[in-house]
């Protein structure tokens, strides 16, 4: 039976990849990811994690290990922050690339300078494009369940692709909430040893990570590309299934109260929770606002995204990251994107706030329904800058 | 120098883990270290090689010339992707996941990929004292993007980023000394080496290979197209590199130094880089201040010998 315990986050987290029973640990530490790896280290000094913890010198030898260890068919794991991701973003490309599923939890914090430590989603959208499935959380739980999920959906042989978890930094990692922590046997059951399909070893030698001349490239590409679009439906049988094991299930598009909403609200990771607060104060003043809260940002779920919509006249996207010099914060501009051929479509809006861990309360959020329902251009706006 | 060094080849595998049939220019020196390299291995190895000339002419998709498991996937990050496999390998080992056997695990890269640009991976991976094997195949120059200096390009030699001008001499510096980096992490075992010395070479990777904990190879790989010479001069260079004292073979056992090919008295150095197109440029002056640079250096290397002897 699942036990319901209050521990920090970023501890809870660990205890999930030490029930992942991961065969190695890269790690480097970066506020505010550290405690996920001090504790995992715990965990391995103590004997309850048999795995290779390897301190390496920096983020982008934690991927590189990584790589190098998942390559040789070791169930592998990582995690890291901003200015850590960005130094390794060089080989989190190859990664996907070289279609091998490791798992990275991403405790998200904005990328310098100036320096900060606090939360936003800027690091994750420096690496939009690297083609791994990306994966954004609200809570204790969701952090917690998705490791499982994430290494169910990555090493599954028709995907066999990497997956970071994003999890806001100190808004989760360093918050104390309840958490359901499963059974050994139950995560047994769902996510068998991992079975790699090629590894290094001298009795099938293989040749990984070959150069392409132009002839090839974009073979190689599309073939990426389809691979990580191929994924959503193991995707959705992953959630299915721990759903069906342990009562929780997951969509690509969480929704609150959007049964007749004329406008509403979209958020990604820890804005959730307040946001559907604010949602549910509005509600009580009678107004028709729902939330959507984005969880699968990679591959994008466009079907899923057009039908949540559809019906709504206005909808306010709320960005935890800026676009500099375009066309607002990074969701607001694919979701533009994605809903351009519906017809009738909401009237997009975008506002960035929350940058580098500012607070954004529920009176913030309904401020932001309100000031975008009074505004006809498609326009956006930095939320609450003084001055 | 014997020839008993030259015959005794003769005793190694006919196993190529290497193929015939890559892009390497004629004569490169670094192909026949690696050919050595792997024959002293065998085959239970797993490679990790940096982006590199290697890299570019053996594994061009979808064909490959590598016998033997192997992984390229980046410049600055071969020690590192070769201590993840180690590591990998010995989790599953443990946790009976695959059968337990000796794997030797190798990284390898060129002199831009260890001395400049990989310097940092190796480093940690050398102090973490992980059991691998890394191999620097030092051509002495990035010659893989066209021949630009490294740090492990030699004083004065002509690059087409330290060109001879009128002011400089070529390369400004001297060549950084990436086996006594390594020796300074305290690990068990570090060699320098060349494919001229063949047995040599073979003796050192294997006495590598069995050391456990980390082992630091450092081979001479003579470059025609970058250094400027014909294909088939490729050997008596190395051995000239050695004979000068541009070059010392040696080994740092457990922090013991020997010599392993003694040069009772030097070659003149001009013998060594006269020939090379990278350094006909030079004059009396630059040839002089190089030649005593070696003589300290081979001094100091044989007191390094003396000294360590003494416990």
């Amino acid at each position: 039976m699942a036990k319901q315990v209050g521990m920090e986050v970023s501890i809870a987290a660990a205890e999930a990849v030490k029930l992942a029973n991961v065969d190695v640990i890269a790690a480097y530490p970066i506020t505010p990811q550290t405690h996920i790896v001090e504790h995992l280290s715990e965990l391995v000094a103590d004997g309850e994690l048999d795995a290779e913890f390897v301190p390496v010198e920096s983020e982008h030898s934690a991927m590189s290990l990584a790589v190098g260890s998942q390559a040789a068919g070791a169930r592998s794991f990582t995690c890291t922050s901003a200015q850590g991701l960005a130094l390794m973003s060089e080989i989190v490309f190859i990664a996907a690339s070289m279609r091998l599923p490791i798992l990275m939890i991403l405790a998200n914090r904005s990328l310098s300078s100036p320096l900060s430590i606090w939360n936003d989603h800027s690091d994750v959208m420096s690496v939009r494009d690297c083609g791994w499935i990306q994966l954004f959380t609200e809570n204790s739980q969701e952090v917690y369940d998705h490791v499982f999920i994430g290494y169910k959906v990555s090493e599954n042989h028709n995907v066999l692709l990497p997956t970071i978890i994003n999890m806001d930094g100190f808004i989760l990692t360093h918050m104390f909430e309840p958490v359901y922590i499963e059974d050994e046997s139950v995560v047994k059951q769902y996510l068998p040893d991992y079975v790699p399909k090629f590894s290094l070893h001298p009795d099938k030698p293989v040749t990984m990570g070959a150069f392409a001349m132009p002839t090839l490239f974009t073979e190689a590409k599309m073939a990426q590309n389809e691979a990580l679009k191929a994924s959503y439906p193991y995707i959705m049988e992953a959630w299915k299934q721990w759903g069906d094991l342990t009562g929780r299930y997951y969509n690509p598009i969480e929704e609150l109260h959007t049964e007749d909403a004329e406008t509403l609200l979209l958020t990604m990771g820890s804005f959730g929770e307040t946001a559907g607060e604010a949602v549910k104060a509005m509600r009580e003043q009678g107004k028709k606002v729902g939330l959507l809260k984005l969880r699968l940002w990679r591959p994008f779920p466009f079907e899923e995204l057009r039908r949540a919509v559809s019906g709504a006249s206005k909808l306010v996207v709320v960005d935890r990251a800026v676009s500099f010099g375009g066309p607002g914060g990074p969701a607001a501009s694919e979701i533009r994107s994605a809903l351009y051929d519906m017809d009738p479509r909401p009237q997009v809006h975008n506002t960035i706030a929350g940058l580098a861990g500012r607070d954004v309360t529920v009176n913030d959020f309904i401020q932001i329904v309100e000031s975008a329902e009074t505004k006809k251009t498609d326009d956006y706006e930095i939320y609450g800058v003084r001055g | 120098m014997s020839n008993v060094n030259v015959f005794a080849v003769k005793t190694l595998t006919q196993k190529e883990y290497f193929s015939s049939g890559h892009r390497a220019c004629q004569g490169c020196g670094e192909t026949l270290a690696v050919r050595l390299v792997h024959k002293a291995l065998g085959r239970d190895v797993v490679v990790a090689s940096a982006t590199g000339c290697m890299e570019i002419v053996s594994s061009p998709l979808p064909l490959t010339s590598w016998e033997m498991p192997w992984i390229h996937v980046a410049f600055e990050n071969a020690a590192a992707v070769a201590t993840g496999v180690e590591a990998g390998l010995k989790a599953l080992m443990r946790k009976g996941k695959i059968p337990n056997k000796k794997i030797h695990v190798v990284g390898m890269a060129g002199d831009g990929g260890t001395a400049d640009i990989g310097l940092q991976a190796l480093s940690g991976a050398l102090e973490r004292g992980h059991d691998f094997i890394y191999v620097c195949y030092d051509n002495e120059a990035y010659m893989n993007t066209g021949i630009q200096r490294s740090s492990s390009t030699p004083y004065c030699a002509a690059t087409t980023t330290s060109p001879a001008g009128s002011v400089k001499p070529g390369q400004t510096t001297w060549k950084k000394n990436m086996p006594a980096i390594a020796a300074a992490h305290n690990i068990p075992y570090v060699a320098t080496a060349c494919p001229s010395y063949p047995m040599d070479l073979v003796e050192k990777v294997k006495k590598a290979a069995e050391t456990p904990g980390p082992a630091y190879v450092h081979i001479l790989s003579v470059c025609p197209t970058g250094w400027g010479m014909p294909g088939e001069d490729i050997i008596k260079f190395g051995r000239l590199a050695v004979e000068t004292g541009a070059f010392p073979l040696y080994e740092i056992e457990n922090g013991r130094y020997r010599i392993t090919v003694d040069v009772p008295e030097l070659l003149p150095i001009e013998t060594y880089l006269k020939p090379q197109r990278r350094f006909r440029h030079i004059t009396p002056e630059m040839t002089e201040i190089i030649a005593e640079r070696v003589a300290k250096e081979w001094e100091l290397l044989k007191r390094r010998v003396e000294f360590s002897a003494l416990d």
